[in-house]
Order: C-alpha cells, then sequence, then structure tokens
C-alpha cells in the first residue's frame, strides 16, 4: 500500500498521469456546465419571488461550495505533508490556494451582485453567509501571503501548513460565530429536511454546475500541481529531460 | 555520566522558568508593556473624537469600540514575543532542550498574557466608564476580555512564531491573525453588548471559555511547530 | 550499526545548492568529530541538522541505533549545543542567564562558582551579558557546557573571538569531556590539535 502511494506521489509519475486524467475532468466537467447554464438560465421558471434574480445561484452556489471545498483540500493535503513529509501534498496545498481564493472571489462577488436587486444594496453585513465568505478570502490572502513571505521552499511548505490546519480548525469556528451573529438571510434551500424544496427545473441545472465546477476545479488543481511539480523538480534530471526532449521535438 | 536512565528536566519547570524569566525581563523593561496598554486607551479614545460625543451612540458602540481596541493592542505586543529570542539564539537554546518545546512555548506564552492581556483587562472598565457603561456591565466587560484576552494570546503567539525572522512580520501577523480572531471579537463584544441591554449573556460566556479551552489545549503545540520552522 | 551516534546518508539543499549528498558517519564516546571546510561550505547547515535544528532532505540520524527523529527529547538531553549566538539574554546577568539555562537541561551539578572561576568570568557574574565582551561571551557559552550532564557536545565555531588564552582553553575542555567518555561534534575553518580519535568531514 504504500508502496504504491509512494510511487503515485512520485513527481515524474504524478506528471505523467495528471497530463492524462486532465481532459477526462475537463471536458466532463464542461459538458455538464453548459446544460447547466442552458438548463438554468434558459429552461428553468423565474423564482415566483425573485424573479430571474436567483438565476445566479447557479454560479454563486458552486462557487461558494467550492471555496470551501478548495480550503479543505488545501488543509488535508498541508497536513498530509507536514506529517509524512510528502513533498507532491505540499504543492498540491500550495496549488489549491489561489483557485480557492478565486472561487471564494466569485462567491463574494455573485453574492454582492444578487443583493443589490434583493436587498438593495451592494453589501448586506447583515447577511452571515457573505461575511464568512469574506472571512474565508482573508484566510486565503493570509496563507498565500505567508507562502510568500518565505524565500525557501520547504520552508513555506511547513510553515503555511501549519497556518492552514490552524486555519482549518477555525473554519467551522468563524462560520458558527457569524451565523450566530446575525440571521437575516434565507434559510438553506438544497438540504431542507425531507429533501430539497426546489423545482426539479431548477433544482436538475443547479446539481449539474456544482458538479461541473468541481470537475473544473479538479482540472485547474491538476494543471497547476503540475506546473508547481515541474517548478519544484527543476534540478532533478527528470524535468531536464523533459525539457530538453520537448525542444527537440519542437525543432 | 552515561546513566542507564538519564532523568529528563521537569517539564513544569522548564515552563515555569521560561515565564518567569520574560516576565523579569517585562519588569526590567516596563516601556514593552506600557505601550500596548496605551494603545489600548488611545484607540478607545480616538472613536468618540471620531463620531462625536452623543451619549446615545457611545454607549451603543462602547463593547465594540474596546473589543476592537484590545483587539489591536494585543496584536501589537505579540510582534515582538519571540523576535529577541530568535535573534540572541536563546530561541534555539529551547529547541534543543529536553524540555518539550510546546511547554516552553506555553510558558512564554503565559508571560506574555500576564504582561499584556491582564493589564487591558484591569484597564477596561475605566474606558468602559467613558463610554457610559453601566457599572452592572463592567463585570461581563472583564470576563469576556479575561477569556478573550487568553485566546489572543495564545492564537497570536501561533502567527508570532510563524512570522519570526521574516522581514514583513507587522503587517504580515495581522494578516495571519485577524480572521482567525473574529470569532473572539463577535463573541466577546456582542456579549458585552447583550449584558448592557439586560440580555442572558451565558451563552458568549460558555464560548469564550470553550474557546479558551480548546486553544490553550491546541495552540502549544502549533507554536513549537511554528517556532522549529521559522528558526531553520 | 553499533555507535553511539550514527548518520545514514544525509544529504541537504539549500536554494538550489546541494550542500552535502549521502553523507555518512558515525562516532562513538570519546571521539571528536570535526567538520572541516571554508566558509559557505555547509558547516554549520550540517552541524544544525544533526542538532535537528534544519530538517534534512534525506537521511536519518540514529542516536543508540534508535531514529533520532522519534525521540527527540531523549537525544536532546544527551545533547548541549553552542552557536555563532550564544543565547543569553543582554539584559540579564550571567548567572540569572546559566540559571535560566538550568532548567532546561539536566545538570551536572557542578559548583557554578567553580566553573565560573575556572573560565575566569566569576567576577563579571553579575553584570549584565550586554556590558559583556564578545570573547567573554563565548566564555559563558563554554559555561553552559560544562554545567550539564550532557553526553555529546556541538560546537559551532567554538574559537571565534575567543583569545589564545581561550582556544587553548577550549582545547583542554573538550579534552576533558572527551577522556570522561563524552562526544564531541565541532565545525571548525581552524586547525584542531587533539590527542584523541578524530573523524574529520571535509565539505567543499
Amino acid at each position: 500500500m504504500w508502496k504504491f502511494i509512494h510511487k503515485l506521489a512520485s513527481p515524474p509519475h504524478f506528471y505523467g498521469l495528471a497530463a492524462k486524467i486532465i481532459p477526462w475532468f475537463f471536458l466532463p466537467g464542461l459538458i455538464l456546465i453548459f446544460y447547466g447554464l442552458y438548463g438554468g438560465l434558459l429552461l428553468a421558471p423565474p423564482d415566483y419571488q425573485q424573479g430571474d434574480a436567483f438565476r445566479i445561484i447557479y454560479v454563486h452556489v458552486p462557487s461558494a461550495y467550492l471555496s470551501l471545498m478548495a480550503y479543505s483540500i488545501m488543509a488535508i493535503s498541508a497536513g498530509i505533508g507536514l506529517i509524512w513529509r510528502l513533498k507532491l501534498a505540499h504543492a498540491v496545498a500550495a496549488a489549491a490556494a489561489p483557485i480557492g481564493a478565486w472561487f471564494t472571489f466569485l462567491a463574494l462577488a455573485t453574492g454582492s451582485i444578487w443583493g443589490r436587486p434583493m436587498w438593495g444594496t451592494w453589501w448586506e453585513w447583515g447577511d452571515p453567509r457573505l461575511t464568512s465568505e469574506l472571512v474565508m478570502l482573508f484566510l486565503y490572502f493570509g496563507y498565500m501571503a505567508l507562502r510568500g513571505a518565505i524565500d525557501d521552499t520547504a520552508k513555506a511548505d511547513r510553515a503555511s501548513a501549519v497556518l492552514a490546519l490552524v486555519g482549518a480548525v477555525n473554519v467551522p469556528i468563524i462560520h458558527f460565530s457569524v451565523e450566530w451573529w446575525s440571521s437575516l438571510h434565507q434559510g438553506p434551500t438544497l438540504m431542507k429536511k425531507g429533501g430539497p424544496a426546489m423545482d426539479a427545473a431548477m433544482l436538475y441545472p443547479l446539481l449539474a454546475m456544482i458538479l461541473g465546477f468541481t470537475l473544473i476545479f479538479g482540472a485547474l488543481l491538476l494543471r497547476r500541481v503540475r506546473t508547481e511539480v515541474l517548478y519544484r523538480e527543476r534540478r532533478t534530471r527528470w524535468v531536464r529531460h523533459l525539457v530538453l526532449s520537448s525542444a527537440v521535438e519542437k525543432k | 555520566m552515561t546513566d542507564n536512565q538519564p532523568e529528563m528536566p521537569g517539564l513544569g519547570r522548564g515552563m515555569m522558568a521560561v515565564a518567569k524569566r520574560d516576565l523579569f525581563l517585562a519588569w526590567k523593561r516596563p516601556g514593552d508593556v506600557l505601550n500596548p496598554l496605551f494603545f489600548f486607551a488611545m484607540v478607545a479614545t480616538l472613536f468618540p473624537l471620531a463620531v462625536g460625543p452623543s451619549a446615545e451612540q457611545l454607549e451603543f458602540s462602547g463593547p465594540g469600540v474596546l473589543w476592537v481596541a484590545a483587539l489591536l493592542a494585543m496584536l501589537l505586543s505579540l510582534n515582538s514575543l519571540f523576535v529577541s529570542d530568535f535573534e540572541d539564539g536563546s530561541l534555539e537554546q529551547m529547541l534543543v532542550s529536553p524540555v518539550p518545546l510546546a511547554a516552553l512555548s506555553l510558558g512564554k506564552t503565559i508571560a506574555h498574557w500576564l504582561t499584556s492581556g491582564l493589564p487591558l483587562v484591569i484597564v477596561a472598565p475605566i474606558l468602559g466608564m467613558t463610554f457610559r457603561m453601566p457599572a452592572s456591565v463592567m463585570g461581563v466587560l472583564m470576563l469576556t476580555l479575561l477569556l478573550g484576552t487568553i485566546s489572543l494570546s495564545l492564537l497570536g503567539s501561533i502567527g508570532a512564531a510563524l512570522t519570526v525572522g521574516l522581514h514583513r512580520g507587522t503587517a504580515l501577523l495581522s494578516l495571519l491573525i485577524l480572521p482567525l480572531a473574529m470569532p473572539l471579537l463577535i463573541f466577546g463584544a456582542r456579549t458585552v453588548s447583550l449584558a448592557a441591554a439586560g440580555d442572558v449573556v451565558a451563552g458568549g460566556l460558555y464560548f469564550l471559555a470553550a474557546y479558551a479551552v480548546l486553544i490553550v489545549s491546541l495552540a502549544p503545540f502549533a507554536i513549537a511547530a511554528a517556532l522549529r520552522i521559522s528558526n531553520e | 550499526m553499533t555507535a553511539k551516534l550514527t548518520a545514514d546518508s544525509l544529504t541537504l539543499f539549500r536554494g538550489e545548492r546541494c550542500l552535502f549528498e549521502n553523507l555518512s558517519f558515525a562516532l562513538n564516546p570519546g571521539e571528536l568529530l570535526l567538520l572541516e571546510g571554508c566558509n559557505g561550505s555547509g558547516k554549520t547547515s550540517l552541524i544544525r541538522a544533526i542538532a535537528g535544528l534544519i530538517e534534512l532532505e534525506t537521511g536519518e540520524i540514529y542516536w543508540d541505533e534508535q531514529p533520532v527523529r522519534r525521540q527527540r527529547q531523549v537525544f536532546n538531553n544527551e545533547l548541549v549545543w553552542m552557536a555563532h549566538r550564544v543565547g543569553f539574554k543582554a539584559d540579564l546577568s550571567l548567572v540569572e542567564n546559566l540559571r535560566f539555562e538550568s532548567a532546561l537541561r539536566r545538570d551536572s551539578r557542578h559548583d557554578l562558582d567553580d566553573i565560573l572561576t575556572r573560565l575566569n568570568i566569576n567576577r563579571l557574574k553579575r553584570l549584565p551579558v550586554r556590558s559583556l565582551s564578545a570573547g567573554q561571551q563565548r566564555r559563558v557559552a563554554l559555561a553552559r557546557m560544562l554545567m550539564s550532564a550532557a553526553t555529546l557536545w556541538m560546537m559551532d565555531e567554538p574559537v571565534t573571538n575567543l583569545d589564545r588564552e581561550g582556544r587553548s582553553l577550549v582545547m583542554t575542555l573538550v579534552s576533558e569531556h572527551l577522556a570522561r567518555g563524552g562526544m564531541v561534534i565541532m565545525a571548525a575553518h581552524q586547525d584542531i590539535q587533539i590527542d584523541f580519535p578524530v573523524h574529520t568531514i571535509q565539505l567543499q
């Protein structure tokens, strides 16, 4: 088992494998997003309260979900890297942070745009989920800033891993405290008791969007990890070999 | 000298030695203790000057302002927590000590709280009076700050340990710690507001106490890990 | 693998540069390990890595045939460390510093006054460390070694800033420690003359 993991996590092996996997994430993800957009923006009926404004959830909900998902991936791989000294895990954590920050930003932006017709303001402090997202964005910024401030990659990996783990313990507490702080927002729509309280014509495109976004996220993550691995392994023989052979091919 | 079972120095003794040494150093340099305290009073003074002296407004915003000021004052004092140990090499001596680094880190945090957190708790009621806080609320204010500053000392020490030796330490420390400290601010300030409105405050106090327990048990290990990494 | 301290294929990179690769050595009681090399050759990095202050890229260090990583406390209990930065609080006096340190380390139960007299710093003991010269501070660091009951002395450039008498004192103390069955790892760029088994690692 350990041998298998170590082989899988060996940089050259991963580099080749990831290249083969990426299309399998990317293409289905793209198809799902096309379906989701078509179904969500054209087929689904307008909401009886919110009108067409509700349609922004097709971007907002997947982004918000992925901002948490990316943080979890970041923290888990940081922990793995710290405990088992697996270099690939650190590369995954480093690659996940900027993508997570982008999805968090997207969730914030779409939430704010949605808030404009709903609350009549671009920013509503009373909304706990927007506020949590904002704190989440700060957490990502802190993580990336710490990484950027340390020159040595190995040291940056481990320092930021400690921060990611401390953050991971705090994320649920932050969410809980922000919920407690204010309760103005509409309740969770997707996960109500006794099944989702949403029309199927609205729901299926949303589920497709969530899955599609996740697949695209996977493809982006793998791509970034590949780049990260290539950069980190630049002094090794296999990278030199790879770069030289691709240069020959171009000629 | 090479016994089969060489005894190790005690964990509690090492922790107390570090705490005592840092308290003694603070005694020799009282400015390091007083500066954050002045800062606390100063920020709390700036606010009425900025928004005007209306009694209603001051009463309303008092808990929040005092809590934000306390949070910033703690942050200010945390900046230098490990810097001198790092620079003179005594941190390195702690790293190679048989006493677990987590225990020594806890010793440092205890000293930090006694010199930076506790004074804020004691001075807070005086500033509270200037915000027209009723005497009945003072107890809750002090209790929330007591629990909150303990947590902030520990949480901030993690950030201070991660940023020691980095050039952009100051701004970075705030960026790392402030988002993590938000639950403390929310519960601390809100609980005082609730007390001022005559509401039940037990929930908020329980949260702050639970948070303090959680962080007392986890933070020393994070601080130790961070110090090891930063000293490389 | 029967030596007290063994290192097995240590490798360390600093940024782009490989400081040492697949470095192995063994050390027994009564022996001195000398790390030689010019400035920037990685002496300090190597000795810091052995002390556990730097994480190695690969390789393992064993104490009593157990990996040091898994018994850090036990290993640290056998170790006393002397670095470039002496590790004393400038505001505290020499005695206050050493008293504090004795809580962090296994004590040899030697009389502090005897040690300070031997090192010729007893008259300075009430002064804050900041008022001592660099050479005098080095002597206080030597007092730390003598106060500890540790087997393994690790010294990074121990004779820096010391006068001729101080340098020969270091050699005498090291010899005495080896004669007691102690072990010494020393990084130095000067020649070291000593009548004990010396292993030398030359770093480029």
